[in-house]
């Protein structure tokens, strides 16, 4: 533990190569594109579409809690989407982080945990440039915001080191196991549909099925997407307990994730 | 006060087999414990125990063979590998010439890579700002710096990656071979801004292959030799020592590759009528003659007497034939020519050109060609040996059966090394050698 604060403490002298980390990773990513970091808001609200065509339109849900007309739905899932997309891009580009700056590793004086900081960082960046429009797009169709909505820093919290956690974790795993990179892409597929963000945890077949309920209970994505709901979506308070132990859940990956991090970080240089 | 202390430091590498690398996620898990397939296999020993002490201000070298582990040492003090075991201890602030140009991105441009990258050797942003012209004229760049460093050349690449590390103004400099690859102008400028740094009494690591710049700018030298450090001392007589030993190594070389290769020349130098066909086409190739007089057997020698195959030219070379006349014979010439690996003709003689009449030979006896200096430049070189009538007819041909090697410090080219010095009127002046 008292090293685990140690190296968190290096890493925060560390915050400038980290902020230039970042926005070149922002920069290099969209150069040559005619959109540039339009992308970030594109690739989400195309998403939405998407759903909102196949689950608004073709399916037509029937949850009281959403709303019956498809445009509520659509910002429905706009609101779960967004963050999901932090999560899940922030995950699959931290499985080969460390491969993709091998020479860093290996050639300079260069903390290794730098590198999925950076990706979850980067991650949060487009998140947050979509942020606004999502706010934007709420007010528009009707779902004005309320005082909760102040209450979204803390829940972007809560996803932030959960996700950094996991990113550190699967980072340091992946330099040894290079399949995990064509597990991870199933893994999120059904982490994604484990998660309501194309259904609502409040609707009736989840809350009369305990079996069910309780088994959605323990993936800790599913409060922090919930949460994501309350503040925008509903604009009520969410259930503070539940996301109160989902940041403690959170906690316990960051811990164990920076844990191996640390114990195979000797192994990298060579392996990478 | 030391700027780097070593006390018996060793770095011991992990290296996993290749059966690891293709296991899986999959069957960790199911094979049970993750860390246990984690485990490595077998461990290598890059650096053993190696004690060392810079003091500030000293140029300081590190020679060795590839894998002799000095570049880890480098690492160790660059702290980009820890220590296995040891104490490590650097004073002042370090930049590592290891990989130049390590962190750029390609997809943004020179000026962004400038920042970042100086920003990941340890300066401020504003040291950058203030610094930044200084880099880029340095790198001579100033036309391409706004475009992305995937348009550079690799030089291009590696002028502005060495102009950042050199502009860190670190306390202790690290290089290692980045030397190697840069053009005729760059490279005398780098050194030149090494030799700024000497002048300022900033200690420099200094790692190199090139062994003529080692034994000019260091102070001292470390020879490393399977990890460990064979020799330290005075620049020059360490890299003679390692000399030595490279020689010493190829000699040993050449030893087993003429083993692997006996049963050819046993072939070519045995009686031709046992031969077979196929080898006897070959061995035609390579020897002629009806050996009236046989050439038996060749020795090379250094001037002491030592067998060898790799020469200084200091050394000389005395070239021994073991010789045998099948009856008494009144007309023999014996002479040798040397090939280099070109198959240029380098130089060849024989006693006849140089009018030794000859009276007769019969029986057994030893022909010995004593070569005082051996002046030629670098290389492998081929050697003829034959015996003939003064006519031509040849009795006993050797040809290109026999190797040596031609090892030197001087890196004049060409074919021979002509005895020389230079000359100048007192208006042209030449630093004189520091040592």
């Amino acid at each position: 533990m008292a090293r685990l604060f140690k190296n968190l403490k290096e890493l925060f002298k560390y915050r400038v190569l980290i902020q230039n980390l970042v926005s070149r990773e922002l920069k290099a990513r969209y150069r040559g594109t005619v959109l540039g970091f339009l992308w970030s808001f594109f690739n989400p609200l195309l998403l939405m579409v998407v759903y909102t065509i196949v689950f608004g339109f073709i399916l037509k849900p029937r949850d009281p809690s959403i709303g019956a007309s498809p445009w509520s739905y659509a910002l429905f899932l706009f609101c779960g989407i967004l963050p999901w997309v932090w999560f899940s891009s922030s995950s699959i580009e931290s499985a080969n982080v460390l491969m993709i700056h091998g020479n860093l590793i290996k050639k300079i004086l260069f903390p290794a945990e730098i590198l999925p900081v950076v990706t979850v960082t980067s991650n949060f960046i487009h998140f947050s440039f979509g942020l606004p429009i999502l706010l934007i797009f709420l007010v528009i169709f009707g779902k004005p915001l309320t005082v909760y909505a102040l209450l979204l820093p803390v829940v972007i919290v809560v996803q932030f080191v959960f996700s950094l956690g996991f990113s550190f974790l699967l980072s340091a795993l992946t330099v040894h196991f290079r399949d995990i990179k064509d597990i991870l892409g199933n893994l999120l597929t059904f982490w994604f549909f484990s998660t309501p963000i194309v259904y609502s945890f409040q609707s009736d077949p989840i809350q009369k099925a305990p079996a069910i309920k309780t088994l959605l209970s323990l993936n800790p994505m599913t409060h922090v997407i919930e949460a994501y709901h309350y503040c925008l979506f509903y604009g009520r308070l969410f259930h503070w307990k539940r996301l109160g132990l989902t940041l403690l859940i959170a906690l316990v990956m960051f811990v164990i994730g920076y844990a191996i991090f640390d114990r195979l970080r000797d192994s990298f240089p060579e392996e990478v | 006060m030391p700027a780097i202390e070593l006390v018996d430091v060793s770095r011991v590498y992990q290296k996993y087999s290749a059966k690891h690398r293709f296991q899986t996620f999959k069957s960790a898990i199911v094979g049970g414990d993750i860390f246990r397939s984690l485990r490595p296999e077998e461990l290598v020993t890059a650096v053993d125990g190696v004690s060392l002490t810079v003091e500030k201000g000293e140029t300081f070298g590190v020679i060795g063979e590839n894998g002799s582990g000095k570049s880890t040492l480098l690492k160790l003090v660059a702290g980009i590998a820890k220590p296995t075991s040891g104490r490590l201890k650097v004073a002042g602030k370090i930049s590592a010439l290891i990989e130049l140009g390590a962190g750029f991105h390609p997809e943004i441009t020179g000026r962004e890579n400038v920042f970042i990258n100086g920003i990941m050797l340890g300066l401020t942003k504003k040291e950058i700002t203030r610094k930044f012209n200084d880099i880029i004229a340095f790198a001579e760049l100033e036309d391409f710096i706004d475009a992305p460093v995937k348009t550079y050349s690799s030089g291009m690449y590696m002028r502005l990656g060495f102009s950042i590390a050199i502009n860190v103004n670190p306390e202790i400099l690290l290089v290692d071979e980045v030397l190697a690859v840069g053009d005729a102008a760059f490279v005398p400028r780098c050194l030149d801004r090494i030799d700024d740094f000497r002048r300022r009494k900033k200690t420099i690591l200094f790692v190199s292959h090139d062994l003529t710049t080692v034994a000019k700018i260091c102070d001292r030298v470390a020879w490393m030799k399977n990890g460990k450090i064979q020799m330290l001392g005075e620049p020059k007589r360490v890299v003679d020592a390692y000399l030595q030993d490279v020689a010493a190594k190829q000699e040993e070389e050449f030893q087993e590759r003429r083993k692997a290769s006996a049963p050819a020349l046993e072939a070519a130098a045995g009686p031709v009528h046992d031969a077979s066909p196929a080898s006897e086409e070959e061995a035609r190739a390579k020897r002629w003659g009806k050996r009236e007089i046989e050439i038996r057997k060749v020795t090379l020698r250094n001037l002491r007497g030592e067998e060898k195959h790799v020469f200084h030219p200091e050394e000389g070379m005395v070239v021994e034939m073991d010789v045998a006349a099948r009856e008494p014979i009144k007309d023999f010439v014996f002479g040798i020519g040397i090939f280099n690996s070109l198959g240029v003709f380098c130089y060849g003689t024989n006693t006849n050109l140089e009018d030794l009449e000859p009276v007769s030979i019969s029986g057994e006896g030893r022909v010995g060609c004593r070569i005082e200096r051996l002046n030629l430049v670098n290389g492998t070189y081929y050697l003829d040996v034959a015996t003939h009538k003064r006519d031509g007819y040849p009795y006993d041909y050797h040809r290109s059966l026999y190797t040596f090697y031609v090892s030197s410090l001087l890196r004049d080219e060409g074919i021979a090394r002509l005895e020389h010095r230079w000359e100048f009127s007192p208006a042209i002046r030449f630093k004189t050698p520091e040592k």
